[in-house]
Formats: structure tokens, C-alpha cells, sequence
């Protein structure tokens, strides 16, 4: 095993910080430059979107059944078991919705990014690329960028939708509350902050999805071996960052527009 | 291009820059403690074939890479067809290597697009063109590689050699002003290895296109200085003894990050340096 010195791998960390930023930042700026690939976009966004339809579809359903199935025990205890839909859509609208899309979309896309990044960075294909006169922060990292927020954004909307659904099998089905009940007090909690809250979140989220899965795809060294460190990294420092971004936002947020 | 750095117009030398399409001066580049290149210097006149050599890691692919701006030097200067790519950012080397084609040691192929589509590459990013003209135009280069069948393949589908001659097509189908070749034949067999060869020779015969050639193979560089692309029957042949044919094709050989040599395939076979010797036998 080969031993770094502190400050020799403190400032390897800070060289990524600094790569990714630069990368971040480009991945913005091309969109305001020529040439853009529509058609790539177009291509990433049926891949992103569409493809992480069914996972979406299964986990905000899942999650909502679960959280009402739990809320209801908690609010029983209390008399309250009628707030079941209100404490389900406004978890799953602020919070959970949000989240656990981001987390689904990074463990299918950040993942696949970087390993499809990767491939071609080992197979010198990214040189390739370079060297037949394409930018590849252009071609590969910008419309993967743009799909990634456009699509995590609604992917996160219909997550949303599917856990108040899930949530409302359960209090009709087991809890026996009644379904316009749950659907009307589900609807009038939610003000326009907590909709904001959860609209702005999947924007974010999207961003590090994306740059965080081209970053180590394009950093990707050595081989096979080299592609699959990638990949886990990307993987949990997406992750990671989703989790830590949606404190730091939900602060701000609730600061900018309290309830 | 206008944007783009000129070089600096030195009046005694302007003519003699002007003649030369590749101009390394006194390039250096060390990764980590070793030191690749050390004050490398050498240049490739428009139209000529230079021919690089050396031990497997004494820096021939680097060179390519540096040429075309991929990595920068740690000093010294890299002109390409009269624009020095150590000073230019990113953004203007991507219109500089329209100008040169490369071909990459493993061919380097997108491999999920199909051999038109990435023949056509540079077509698609650079023009505009109708579909019927993008794929006449793949056919014909796809026919000089003669390799027309297999236009609706995809690169996993060919043989190595296939995918090294796709990689020519795709390198050479806007007519770039230089090519840039990485170990072309490298494990091929040699029967495929000539063929790759002989696309080699026809390509700098019929285009006169400038070329830096890295290669272990040294007998595939000596075919290339010894023999020429005949039009009328379509095949390379050995230059007589004698005949007036300049190949302009030269060599240099590379030892412990220095050229040691810098010469044609006659004075490389000539020399009585002991390293050179040790290595042509």
C-alpha cells in the first residue's frame, strides 16, 4: 500500500475542489456558446428521464405508503389521524420527494455517467474528441447538465405525486380514512413555500447529479479498474453532496420564506 | 483564425518557418520526477514524413499529444502550421486540430456510433451538410481505405486492423493539413500491417499531407522511405536505384528524453553511433 504525505493529498483534494468547479462552471457557460448539441440533450434526457421513470414511480410510491403508515401510528397516539395526508404531502413535497429522487437519479445516473465518461476517457476516446476539434465539456458534459436538471425536475414532481398516492392507498385501504379527506387536507396544507421548497431542490440536485458523474468520468485513470473507482465515487459523493446541499438549502429557503 | 498567435516574424527566419509545418524548440516535460522530454527540438517541413522511434516510453506518443496541443510542455515552443499550441488556450486549439488528423494507437473509435457516423464526424460538427452528401462523402474515403462495406457496421463488429483503417478514414476525411500517426500498425499482423502501410505511403503520395509517424516497427518506416505510391496501378512500389523520386520521408530517433538522431532512412542505416547500431539490429 503507498503512503501520501498529509499535505501532498490535502492538496490533491483541493485540486479536485478546484477541477470540479472549473468543470461546473463550463458546463454553465457552454450554454451560452456555440455549438449546442440539441439532439445529445434530447438523447440524455429520454435516457435520464425516461429510464429512471419506473425506480422513481416504485420508491416515491413506496415512500409515501411508508411515511403514512408511520405518521398514522405517531398520530394516533394524539387523536390526529386525519393529519395523515397533510404530514405525508408536505414530507414528501418538501423533503422526501426531492431527495429520494435525487438519491434514485444519482444511483442510476451518476453512476452511468461517469462510467460511460470514463470508457471513453480510458479508451482515449475523450482525446479522440479533443483532437477532431469538439470541446467535450460541449458535447458530453453540457447536455448531460441540462437533461439531468430539466428531468430530475419533473422526475421529482412525479415522485411527489406518487407518494401522496401511496400515501393515500394506505389511509384508505388500512387506516380507513376517507380518500377526499386525505386529498383535500393533503392540497390545502401545501403553501407556496413548501411548493417552492420542492421545486427548487431537484434543480440543485440535478446540477450535482450531473457534473459530480462527468467529473469522475472524466477523470477516470487506469483502466477498467479505473472506471469502476469512478463510478462508486461518483456515486457516494453525489449522494453525499445531495444530502449536505438539502440542509444548507432548506435553511435558506425556510430563512427566505418562512411559513 | 485570426484570433489565434501568430508566429513572431522574424524576418531572417520567416521563410524557413513558413516552409515548416511542425517546429519543436527546445521542448521539455517531466511527469512526476522523470524527465520525458528534455529540450527536444526538431522540425517537419510541409509535406515531408517524419518517422519517430524510440523505446517504449521515451516519449514518441507524447510528442503527438504535445503537437496537437493535448498536453503542454513544462518549456519551450510547439509551432503548427505557424501557431505556437503552447500558448493557446483550449478554446482556439479546437480550431487549430481541425487542420490536423490523428490516429490514435488503439484507433480510438466512438463505439457507439457506427463507422459512417464516425467517419462523418468532423462532417457533422464543422458543416452542414445533407445527409446523401455526408454519406457520399464517408463512402469515398471509406473506398481510399477500401473498407466501403463496412459503412453500416459498428467498431466492435471489425478486426483490429479494420478499426485502425476506419481510424485513418475518419482522421483523413476533411483533407487535414497534417496527420498524426500513433503506432498505426502496432500488433497487427503483417500482412494487415502492410495494408495499413501502403494506405500510409498513398496517402502522403497522392496528398502530400505533412505526417509524424510513431512507430516500433522499423521495418514499416523503411518500406515507407523506399518505396512510392504508383497512380496508374494503383499499388506501392520500391523506388528503383538511381530514380530522381524524393519520398521525403526522415527519421529521428529518441534516447533518454533527447533526439540522438535526425536524419534519412540512408544516413539512420549509415550511422556508426553504438546505440543506433544496437538498435536497427
Amino acid at each position: 500500500m503507498e503512503f501520501t504525505s498529509p499535505s501532498d493529498f490535502a492538496k490533491r483534494q483541493v485540486l479536485s475542489v478546484q477541477e470540479y468547479s472549473l468543470l461546473a462552471v463550463r458546463s454553465f457557460t457552454n450554454l451560452f456558446t456555440q455549438p449546442r448539441y440539441i439532439r445529445d440533450t434530447l438523447q440524455q434526457m429520454d435516457f435520464i428521464g425516461v429510464g429512471s421513470l419506473p425506480i422513481v414511480v416504485l420508491t416515491g410510491f413506496s415512500i409515501g405508503a411508508v411515511l403514512a403508515l408511520n405518521s398514522a401510528n405517531a398520530l394516533a397516539r394524539y387523536g390526529g389521524l386525519s393529519f395523515t395526508g397533510q404530514l405525508v404531502a408536505l414530507s414528501m413535497v418538501r423533503e422526501l420527494g426531492p431527495v429520494v429522487t435525487g438519491l434514485m437519479v444519482a444511483g442510476r445516473n451518476s453512476t452511468g455517467i461517469a462510467s460511460e465518461l470514463g470508457s471513453m476517457k480510458v479508451n482515449e476516446q475523450i482525446d479522440a474528441m479533443r483532437a477532431l476539434g469538439t470541446d467535450p465539456t460541449k458535447k458530453l458534459v453540457t447536455p448531460r447538465v441540462i437533461a439531468t436538471v430539466i428531468m430530475n425536475f419533473f422526475l421529482t414532481i412525479i415522485a411527489d405525486l406518487m407518494g401522496l398516492a401511496g400515501g393515500s392507498v394506505v389511509a384508505r385501504f388500512l387506516l380507513g380514512l376517507d380518500m377526499n379527506q386525505y386529498w383535500t387536507t393533503a392540497w390545502q396544507i401545501l403553501a407556496f413555500g413548501d411548493v417552492f421548497m420542492g421545486l427548487t431542490k431537484p434543480l440543485f440536485f440535478g446540477f450535482i447529479i450531473a457534473t459530480i458523474g462527468c467529473y469522475y468520468g472524466l477523470s477516470a485513470k487506469g483502466g477498467t479498474q479505473g472506471v469502476g473507482r469512478a463510478t462508486t465515487q461518483a456515486m457516494v459523493v453525489a449522494s453525499v453532496l445531495i444530502v449536505v446541499v438539502d440542509f444548507f438549502l432548506t435553511r435558506i429557503i425556510m430563512v427566505w420564506l418562512p411559513s | 483564425m485570426a484570433e489565434l498567435y501568430p508566429v513572431e516574424e522574424h524576418a531572417e527566419s520567416l521563410a524557413s518557418e513558413r516552409d515548416r509545418a511542425i517546429i519543436f524548440d527546445n521542448v521539455s516535460i517531466a511527469f512526476e520526477d522523470r524527465q520525458v522530454l528534455d529540450r527536444v527540438s526538431f522540425h517537419v517541413r510541409r509535406g515531408e514524413t517524419k518517422a519517430i522511434f524510440g523505446v517504449a516510453g521515451s516519449g514518441k506518443t507524447l510528442i503527438l499529444k504535445l503537437t496537437l496541443g493535448l498536453i503542454k510542455p513544462d518549456s519551450g515552443r510547439i509551432l503548427v502550421l505557424g501557431y505556437d499550441v503552447t500558448a493557446m488556450p483550449e478554446e482556439e486549439l479546437f480550431e487549430l486540430r481541425r487542420k490536423i488528423g490523428m490516429v490514435f494507437q488503439e484507433s480510438a473509435l466512438f463505439d457507439s456510433l457506427t463507422v459512417e457516423e464516425n467517419v462523418a464526424y468532423r462532417l457533422f460538427e464543422e458543416h452542414d451538410l445533407p445527409p446523401e452528401e455526408v454519406r457520399e462523402s464517408v463512402l469515398e474515403t471509406l473506398r481510399f481505405v477500401e473498407l466501403e462495406h463496412t459503412v453500416d457496421m459498428s467498431p466492435s463488429e471489425l478486426s483490429g486492423g479494420m478499426r485502425r483503417r476506419v481510424a485513418i478514414a475518419r482522421a483523413m476525411i476533411t483533407q487535414p493539413e497534417v496527420l498524426l500517426y500513433d503506432s498505426p500498425t502496432g500488433g497487427l499482423d503483417p500482412v494487415t500491417s502492410t495494408t495499413i502501410v501502403e494506405l500510409l505511403v498513398k496517402q502522403r503520395d497522392v496528398y502530400k499531407t505533412t505526417s509524424l509517424l510513431v512507430t516500433h516497427r522499423l521495418q514499416d518506416a523503411f518500406i515507407m522511405a523506399t518505396h512510392y505510391f504508383d497512380r496508374q496501378t494503383n499499388a506501392m512500389k520500391e523506388i528503383p536505384t538511381g530514380s530522381p523520386v524524393n519520398v521525403a520521408t526522415t527519421f529521428i530517433l529518441l534516447r533518454d528524453g533527447k533526439v540522438i538522431f535526425d536524419g534519412t532512412a540512408q544516413e539512420l542505416a549509415q550511422s556508426r553511433d553504438p546505440y543506433i547500431r544496437d538498435y536497427l539490429s
